[in-house]
């Protein structure tokens, strides 16, 4: 075993016994599943900056930005745009949405939905697409695991890394099943500190040993152009609108995946949701920082099969061996902490409503805790067979189509958290239209985020979880017009408006 | 909510207009530090966005008088 080995292995098993000791955190009964599910609605501002922050910047962040940075150029850069108007976005929807959340006691936004239109096929449909769109991205993670412990010289060969992603696994699942949410939580301080200090290094070593920024830009520059589908670092007139489209949807879609709720639902009041829009923006700094390696790799002369390895190899060829280790353990690391809470965010779902949906609502039944604990398990467990019966590159083309699916929750959710305007079937019909039209155009464009839109002689190059959210606008509209005109019935609002402020 | 702390709303959707329309920034020039236009300026916008947050935070607290 070289340092690098060494390092990530002590690294990852010392996280793992902090996630077993998070059970004791603050002296909770975990079987309430407020406690288990959200720490018991109490962490304050740091202890929230944290964890949301871990939460949100996942594998995907800290490999796949890149990657694509690396492939196609300025068009990962869209990334920034996204963060920067998530958190304004967030400010104004996510704390309306705690407040709610707080005084009915809802966990998931399937809850809220079952509540405010009166609907349980609207709250099957608003969990079983979170379910959907996070089973994938639990798979991103655990792939992102398997990418650095290959490149880390931890494994000698494919199956060990399997061997020991397996074990990383088991770790996760029993620890996300004992501790709860309080145990990323914990974990997340480690995590933070690994990924900062490992971008801080890597962004003052890697240009400096490469001759400065205007030099990478220029060599990135050339290697981009010189592909077979040549690319550019600085956005061409054809790709304006895919890169709007692609920021403004993600950000619409970021805080409604189920992983993202479940952390903000964890806080212990709305001033602390909106403080940390102030401050988590931070962590899109060191997200461009970390797009910006892609271009770093490329002014290295960094050759690989799968883009995904670019950044994995960029460390091991700048670092030294026992910092490549402290930065791979700070990837896997970054991995489990989301990995845990979609595996929590995932079995709220399925405990308070896929499986409750068909039952009488009473306050929060005390029974759920030990349900919810054990789907946390299968949510994992879906995630580990995506991860290791899906190739890889499918694996991260159901991860976009995620992100389309989850945005088609939108309406009805956030429009919903303002609005009575639309009918509940409606709102149905303009989900399902969403969803078959962005699984169609996802197909269609073979799995390509983008989608060329022909408008009369023109083509809209443009992302379609955005297209596909249109057409499920329109439906919603249409159909909240027909159904009013014919009078059918709306279902009960069971919340009133003092319960949002 | 009253209309004086709504108003401070409005300013949220400023980082929207100066991010979303790429043909304000994807040009290469001027740089700073070897960075390109294209970046510099998305970056900074980071910083902005999240001052313009701070800002709208403490004066809607402030006219609650918390």
């Amino acid at each position: 075993m070289n340092s690098a080995s060494i390092i990530f292995v002590v690294l990852v098993l010392g996280v793992a016994v902090l996630g077993f000791i998070a059970a004791r955190w603050g002296g909770a009964n975990l079987r309430s599943l407020d406690e288990w599910a959200l720490g018991g609605r109490k962490f304050g501002t740091i202890v929230s900056w944290f964890l949301i922050g871990g939460d949100l910047y996942t594998a995907y962040t800290f490999i796949a930005v890149p990657a694509l940075a690396f492939g196609a150029g300025a068009l990962a850069f869209f990334a920034v745009p996204y963060t920067a108007i998530a958190y304004p976005l967030a400010f104004l929807i996510m704390a309306r949405f705690w407040i709610v959340a707080k005084r009915r006691g809802y966990i998931t936004t399937a809850d809220f939905v079952h509540d405010r239109f009166g609907s349980r096929l609207l709250e099957l449909a608003v969990a079983l697409t979170g379910v959907l769109a996070t089973m994938p991205y639990i798979a991103l993670q655990l792939i992102g695991i398997q990418v650095v412990v290959e490149r880390s010289g931890i494994a000698p060969n494919h199956s060990s890394a399997i061997a020991l992603l397996l074990i990383a696994f088991a770790l996760l699942a029993a620890y996300t099943f004992t501790s709860g949410l309080r145990a990323p939580a914990l974990i997340a301080f480690v995590k933070d500190t690994l990924i900062y200090m490992t971008v801080i290094v890597a962004i003052i070593l890697i240009p400096h040993a490469l001759g400065g920024w205007a030099h990478i830009f220029s060599s990135a520059q050339s290697a981009l152009a010189a592909k077979p589908k040549p690319g550019a670092v600085i956005l061409p007139r054809n790709l304006y609108f895919a890169y709007s489209s692609l920021a403004f949807t993600s950000a619409l879609a970021l805080f409604i995946y189920p992983h993202s709720i479940t952390s903000v639902l964890s806080a212990r009041s709305a001033g602390v949701i909106r403080r940390n829009c102030a401050l988590l923006p931070l962590y899109s700094v060191l997200l461009a920082l970390i797009a910006l390696l892609g271009y770093c790799a490329l002014a290295a002369g960094i050759t690989v099969k799968n883009p995904n390895y670019a950044i994995p190899d960029l460390f091991v060829r700048f670092f030294p061996s026992w910092f490549s280790g402290v930065a791979f353990a700070a990837i896997a690391i970054g991995a489990l902490v989301p990995a845990a809470i979609m595996g929590i965010g995932a079995a709220n779902l399925f405990a308070s409503n896929i499986l409750q949906s068909f039952k009488v609502r009473q306050t929060r039944p005390p029974i759920e805790t030990p349900i919810a604990r054990t789907l946390a398990l299968f949510a994992l467990a879906g995630g580990l067979a995506i991860a290791l019966f899906i190739a890889p590159q499918y694996a991260i083309d159901f991860q976009l189509l995620g992100g389309t699916w989850i945005v088609q929750i939108f309406p009805a959710v956030i429009l919903g958290l303002y609005r009575r305007w639309f009918h509940h079937r409606a709102l149905l019909i303009g989900w399902a239209c969403g969803m078959a039209s962005g699984t169609w155009m996802a197909a269609s464009a073979n799995f390509a985020s983008v989608f060329p839109l022909h408008i009369g002689g023109g083509m809209l190059v443009g992302y379609i979880a955005f297209y596909a959210l249109v057409v499920n606008i329109l439906m919603s509209v249409l159909f909240t017009i027909l159904f009013d005109a014919l009078r059918v019935s709306r279902g009960v609002d069971l919340t009133t408006a003092s319960d949002y402020s | 909510m009253n209309g004086r702390k709504a108003r401070w709303l409005w300013l949220l959707v400023i980082p929207f207009i100066a991010t979303l329309v790429p043909p304000i920034y994807a040009r290469s020039t001027p740089a700073i530090f070897g960075f390109p236009f294209f970046y510099w300026y998305q970056i900074a916008w980071i910083v902005l966005s999240a001052l313009i947050v701070g800002i709208v935070y403490v004066a809607r607290r402030s006219s609650e008088h918390e």
